[in-house]
């Protein structure tokens, strides 16, 4: 169990993720706020304590990896980034600008702390199978997570490569759900149900847990746990909440893609201070 | 001397093993076709260095992005249908965008899989993956000249798409000879006409220079095994000095060889280009000839077709 003092801390840093992430797609006026707010917890989470990473050395080679699969919900990871001191936040207000480091989709030839370039959905998690691959063969102690969206896992790639975490036995494997139930267009059960995820990743050998992803103190727990090596690679299904803080902004799909107005800004920021209050 | 005949696909085969052996961040990423694409040598000797994903191509190349990260050299192998179609876009996003290291190595390249139909017959590959930023294109004409071009793929930082052919072709290069990634072999010197071939047909083109030479007319050859980056100095000396250009290959006629060189001469405003490949039509179950033929890759429409531009 994660200690109380620790829990938290993480649960202000997440307000504070969430505040500066809103402050970001609002300056840029464009971005995604939903998925990068339902995946707050678990970035926080990531980012404020379990990955073993040096922001001064990016590209340490025993660093844990982290890949946003799901790579529209930048503002959350460039948030973590910024207040990690991969880069100074004044730049997170350069986001999708041009000649910005922070493209509207990660890029890492540009974005120190970016482990690989992603934005089309399905393939990250393929390129988190061949890092966790390399630390096997390496002898390496490091982890490899990657975050992937419910809606993502409609992508026939994200099974292929679930299918060879297994084969591979890649127990040095995170592969997180943010189990939102929304995506582009409608609710997943509109568009595309994915019925128990949880018990598909189990189907395809993975050591699954099922939480809430907005439970900091069960997401710390998750993320700990998900570490037995057992040849098994682990995947967390968190359910969550698109717009996870923003009165307006839950559970609405419209706000998968969309910037808020001055009017919604300053209601989105008294929301989220209210809310952890 | 009697001319050997060796598919390429074997000496992609031959050179990864020893490059596997020299160098344990070599490693290849099979698709369940390592039989025919000539891996199982290196996956039974280097099983440390070698991956089966099973029939999942996307998968595979972002494995190998993955791999790459870490400093390795992943050769993804597959057939050139599924190496540059069903994972185009994984090459686009994961390989090409970041520029990571990745070689993407394909047997089955144009006709060459000729009884098995349309459908395993790569003829679009090279114009497809031309298009990608930072990707380099090459089809090495020969065995010999498949182990040099593999080998430098390998010492080379970037992403290289290498086509194979799946039946033997005749050897053309001695073993000695010497390849360098975007830079065309010469191999006649010739001031009337310029042919300019790749790949499965070069030895088409060849045979078919050696007799226009012997018909008094001065032919330059050139083996543009890589099309991109394309050797422009050679596209720019055959505009000046023979002004008239054949090119041959086993590809649709659109965005391959002869496309690429066409874009140069265009841009010269001068020059004409006669563009011998694959009629924008598919293939079927036949004999290799058979297909060649029905689309004009023959040695004996090389002479013509020169000849109707020398007058």
């Amino acid at each position: 169990m994660a200690n109380k003092e620790l829990v938290a801390k993480l649960k202000k840093q997440a307000q504070t993720v969430r505040l500066t992430l809103l402050d970001m797609i609002y300056k840029a006026q464009s971005g995604h706020p939903g998925g990068s707010l339902s995946a707050t917890e678990f970035m926080t989470a990531l980012y404020f304590n379990e990955l073993n990473i040096d922001p001064k050395n990016p590209k340490w080679e025993d660093r844990d990896r982290f890949v946003l699969s799901k790579g529209h919900v930048c503002p959350v990871l460039y948030t973590c980034l910024a207040l990690r001191g991969y880069f100074d936040t004044e730049i997170l207000g350069t986001l999708r600008k041009e000649g910005s480091i922070l493209q509207g989709h990660p890029d890492m030839k540009r974005c120190p702390g970016i482990d690989i370039s992603t934005g089309s959905l399905g393939q990250g998690i393929s390129v988190a199978v061949g890092m966790a691959i390399a630390g096997k063969r390496d002898a390496k102690d490091y982890r490899v997570f990657t975050l992937v969206g419910d809606g993502e896992t409609n992508e026939g790639q994200v099974w292929e490569a679930a299918q060879t975490a297994s084969k591979y036995q890649l127990d040095n494997l995170v592969v997180i759900v943010d189990n939102n139930n929304l995506q582009n267009d409608d609710t997943c059960d509109v568009v595309m149900p994915t019925l128990d995820l949880a018990k598909k990743f189990e189907a395809f050998g993975f050591e699954t847990f099922a939480i809430d992803g907005h439970d900091m103190e069960a997401v710390v727990d998750a993320l700990a746990n998900a570490k037995t090596k057992n040849g098994k690679p682990k995947c967390i299904v968190g359910k969550t909440v698109k717009g996870k803080g923003v009165s307006f902004m839950e559970n609405v799909v419209m706000w998968h893609g969309m910037a808020p107005n001055d009017e919604q800004y300053t209601q989105a920021i008294k929301d989220v201070k209210e809310g952890l209050l | 001397m009697e001319t050997k005949y060796i598919a390429t696909r074997d000496g992609y085969g031959d050179e990864i093993l020893i490059l596997g052996r020299e160098n344990k961040n070599i490693y290849v990423v099979d698709c369940d076709i390592g039989k025919s694409c000539k891996t199982v040598p290196f996956s039974k000797e280097l099983p440390n260095q070698h991956v089966n994903v099973g029939i999942a191509e996307q998968n595979a190349c972002g494995v190998a992005a993955g791999l790459a990260t870490t400093g390795k050299i992943p050769f993804v192998t597959s057939y050139a249908v599924f190496g540059s179609m069903r994972m185009s876009e994984q090459i686009r996003q994961e390989v090409c965008y970041p520029n990571l290291n990745v070689k993407i190595a394909c047997s089955h390249g144009g006709f060459t899989p000729a009884n098995d139909g349309a459908s395993h017959q790569g003829i679009e590959d090279m114009g497809i993956l031309r298009t990608i930023p930072n990707m380099t294109v090459c089809m090495p004409a020969d065995y010999n000249a498949t182990r040099k071009l593999v080998r430098a793929a390998a010492e080379y930082y970037g992403p290289v798409y290498l086509r194979f052919t799946r039946d033997p072709i005749p050897v053309i290069y001695d073993e000695n000879a010497t390849f360098e990634l975007g830079k065309a072999n010469k191999l006649m010197s010739g001031t009337d006409i310029t042919i300019i071939g790749n790949g499965d047909v070069l030895n088409l083109a060849y045979t078919a220079a050696k007799q226009l030479e012997q018909e008094g007319i001065s032919v330059a050859l050139y083996d543009m095994h890589t099309i991109k980056p394309l050797d422009v100095d050679v596209v720019k000396e055959a505009i000046e000095t023979t002004g008239k250009i054949i090119t041959v290959e086993d590809h649709n006629i659109l965005n391959g060889l002869g496309s690429a060189v066409c874009e140069i001469v265009a841009e010269a405003g001068k020059g004409i280009v006669k563009r011998i490949g694959i009629q924008d039509q598919f293939g079927e179950s036949a004999p290799y000839e058979s297909l060649l033929q029905k689309n004009g890759i023959t040695v004996e429409n090389i002479i013509s077709e020169s000849k109707k531009l020398l007058n």
